[in-house]
């Protein structure tokens, strides 16, 4: 799957110098007249469209330079909405494929584990997806890119009632539009 | 000890069901008493009317040392009644459940009188009855009506205390059933009875999967006659009642982010009340029900605003970049008590609406939230976290004396009965979601889990229109 990511990559690039140098040699030559063919329009499509991609094939999942899918899933202590250190380096490889793609936009879900109150924790996930908000700006991320949604406890990850799955779901998460 | 066995024994006497029906009952009594180590237990059957979503209700603390001993004789009715008319059992249940009666066990009785002539009292005090209800039920020639009359009688006194009569459909045993119930309760004790109130609340069907289901239901205080008001495959929370009942404002994410709804309880009416960018969460009526408090973000971090609901303009409460939020108000309307984390831990404060003068109230401990005021305003309930562990508890607002009212785990969403006897929580047994009732001194409990999935959120009604006609 990734090397199939990284080849179509190159593949494209091939393809978009293959078609500037058509361009300027379908206007010289003569061209054969040929019956028109049904199937004719398959063939041709992909060469014109493509560029290259900060996302896989869904389109909603980003990928690095190697094609590898980026992580969009990002953990919190408990009770705290502070970034983790080894996190920032992945939010700004974020930050950099929204500079690249304006027209992109992406929403931030905050969320917290099961303890302490519904409401209370509904500020607290928005809190913890306003700092992976704030951080995307402050690197260059237009906020109308940006959407901060809180689901409080609502939408665990596990839904076990244990530490384990506590840390789980202490998260916030990007989801790309 | 001898309370619990009498009245499981009472409620089934009072079904009157068949033997295997007694098997099963008593084999389910035994095996959550092995594994619970219940004290009492004791099961609801409406066979007729009950919902396959009602809550189960399970008695498992004896409450008050020394309850009032009550006989309700069963009442009498033509065969053509008998299967719905098992109207002694609800009146039984309901003031069992209040922790402070202690009622008889039917088959323990020596008579069956349904008329004042046929009651000997003197029966009735060598079992230590201190109060009786005989009753009657009879079929009118106006279809599907029935008539319903019941009397209260001192047993010591030879006195009648109370008597009623009403005119109900056959749809509506329950409801005269807890209408008699807050009847002699008032009598007896002097406080309003609660037990013909409703509760609102969320049953997560599947929760923490991507089939993920959310309803919002209605169910009589006891559980039973549940229905779905709305569904959603997107989460539901904070359901509050409109004063007169008639309505319930919550937080739906159908959109894809918390909106305020608006809807009838009974109508067709339903509108997103606010949708804006942000958290819009919390909504609580104020006691004049013109008002809707709640928190909004809109402006970056949560703030408690009031919103007229006619006019839907929106008046700012609290300034402040930490989180305020879970409102609620004094019963004069005058003051909103909510959570801020200002202080550095959340914490219960208290806003006047006329000055904006702002107090603490709450200083043991370093989690207090979701705080409701009682009916006196003068005591507070809320979530308190203490040794790691969330549980609900109680506080004299002019004693400041603080005390823990559960003693179970991630108890959360405290809600009070509208008398201020009892309130209802959310709180987890063996992983599911369930609710639980303990009255405000914490001696007596009762929970409702159900089998349909994960309850949650519970919101008592207030005082409901009666929907009997007294005759």
């Amino acid at each position: 799957m990734q090397t199939q990511s990284r080849l179509s990559r190159l593949a494209l690039s091939v393809l978009a110098a293959l078609f500037i140098a058509g361009c300027s040699s379908t206007a010289t030559e003569p061209v054969d007249q040929q019956e028109p063919v049904e199937q004719a329009p398959e063939v041709v499509a992909p060469e014109v469209v493509e560029v290259v991609s900060d996302f896989a094939e869904d389109d909603t999942t980003p990928v690095d330079e190697s094609g590898q899918p980026i992580s969009r899933t990002f953990y919190f202590e408990y009770d705290k909405a502070i970034l983790n250190p080894s996190d920032l380096a992945t939010l700004e490889v974020h930050a950099q494929i929204l500079v690249r793609n304006s027209d992109r936009s992406v929403v931030v879900q905050g969320h917290c584990d099961e303890r302490g109150t519904r409401e209370y924790n509904l500020a607290l996930g928005e809190r913890r997806a306003a700092a992976i908000s704030s951080f995307l700006r402050s690197a260059g991320v237009g906020s109308r890119q940006i959407e901060v949604v809180s689901y409080g406890e609502e939408r665990p990850q596990n839904p076990a009632h244990n530490s384990g799955a506590w840390a789980e779901n202490r998260r916030a998460v990007l989801e790309y539009r | 000890m001898s309370y619990s066995t009498d009245f499981v024994s009472a409620s089934s006497a009072f079904l009157r069901p068949s033997a295997q029906l007694f098997a099963q009952l008593s084999g389910l009594k035994r095996s959550l008493i092995n594994y619970l180590g219940l004290v009492c237990l004791l099961l609801s059957f409406a066979p007729s009317i009950q919902a396959a979503s009602s809550l189960d209700t399970i008695i498992i603390d004896r409450g008050v040392d020394e309850p009032i001993r009550i006989s309700i004789v069963p009442f009498a009715a033509p065969e053509s009644l008998s299967d719905e008319a098992n109207l002694a059992n609800i009146v039984a249940f309901d003031l069992a459940r209040s922790g402070q009666f202690d009622p008889l066990a039917s088959e323990n009785m020596l008579s069956y009188p349904s008329t004042r002539q046929a009651v000997f009292f003197r029966d009735w005090r060598i079992l230590k009855s201190a109060y009786l209800v005989i009753g009657r039920a009879q079929p009118l020639p106006e279809r599907d009506k029935v008539f319903v009359e019941f009397e209260l009688y001192d047993v010591a006194a030879e006195r009648l205390l109370e008597s009623r009569d009403f005119t109900i459909d056959r749809s509506q045993w329950r409801d005269v059933g807890h209408k008699i119930a807050d009847l002699v309760y008032a009598k007896i004790t002097g406080v309003q009875g609660a037990f013909s109130t409703k509760i609102l609340y969320v049953l997560a069907k599947d929760a923490g999967s991507r089939d993920a289901r959310f309803q919002l239901e209605v169910a009589d205080a006891d559980g039973a006659r549940a229905r779905t008001l709305y569904s959603s495959s997107e989460p539901i929370l904070s359901a509050s009642w409109s004063p007169d009942g008639k309505r319930v404002a919550y937080v739906s994410f159908e959109t894809g982010r918390p909106s305020i709804i608006l809807q009838d309880i009974d109508g067709p009416y339903r509108e997103r009340l606010t949708n804006f960018k942000g958290i819009n969460s919390s909504p609580v009526f104020s006691p004049d029900g013109k008002s809707l408090a709640m928190v909004l973000s809109r402006g970056g971090d949560p703030e408690i605003f009031v919103m007229n609901i006619a006019s839907r303009k929106l008046r700012r409460i609290t300034r402040h970049h930490g989180i305020d939020t879970e409102p609620s108000w004094s019963p004069d309307g005058k003051s909103i008590v909510f959570t801020s984390d200002r202080g550095g831990r959340p914490q219960i404060y208290q806003v006047e609406l006329a000055t904006n003068f702002l107090e603490r109230l709450t200083f043991i401990g370093d989690y207090n939230a979701r705080a409701r005021l009682l009916p006196d305003g003068k005591h507070l309930v809320f979530v308190h976290r203490r040794n790691g562990v969330f549980h609900i508890a109680w506080q004299d607002l002019e004693k400041d004396s603080l005390l823990v009212l559960t003693a179970t785990d991630l108890d959360e969403s405290p809600s009070l009965a509208p008398n201020g006897a009892m309130l209802m929580y959310a709180t987890q047994d063996q992983g599911r979601g369930i609710l639980a009732v303990v009255s405000i001194d914490g001696r007596v409990k009762y929970r409702l889990p159900s089998s349909a999935g994960d309850v949650r959120e519970p919101a008592w009604s207030p005082f409901l229109p009666d929907v009997l006609s007294a005759n």
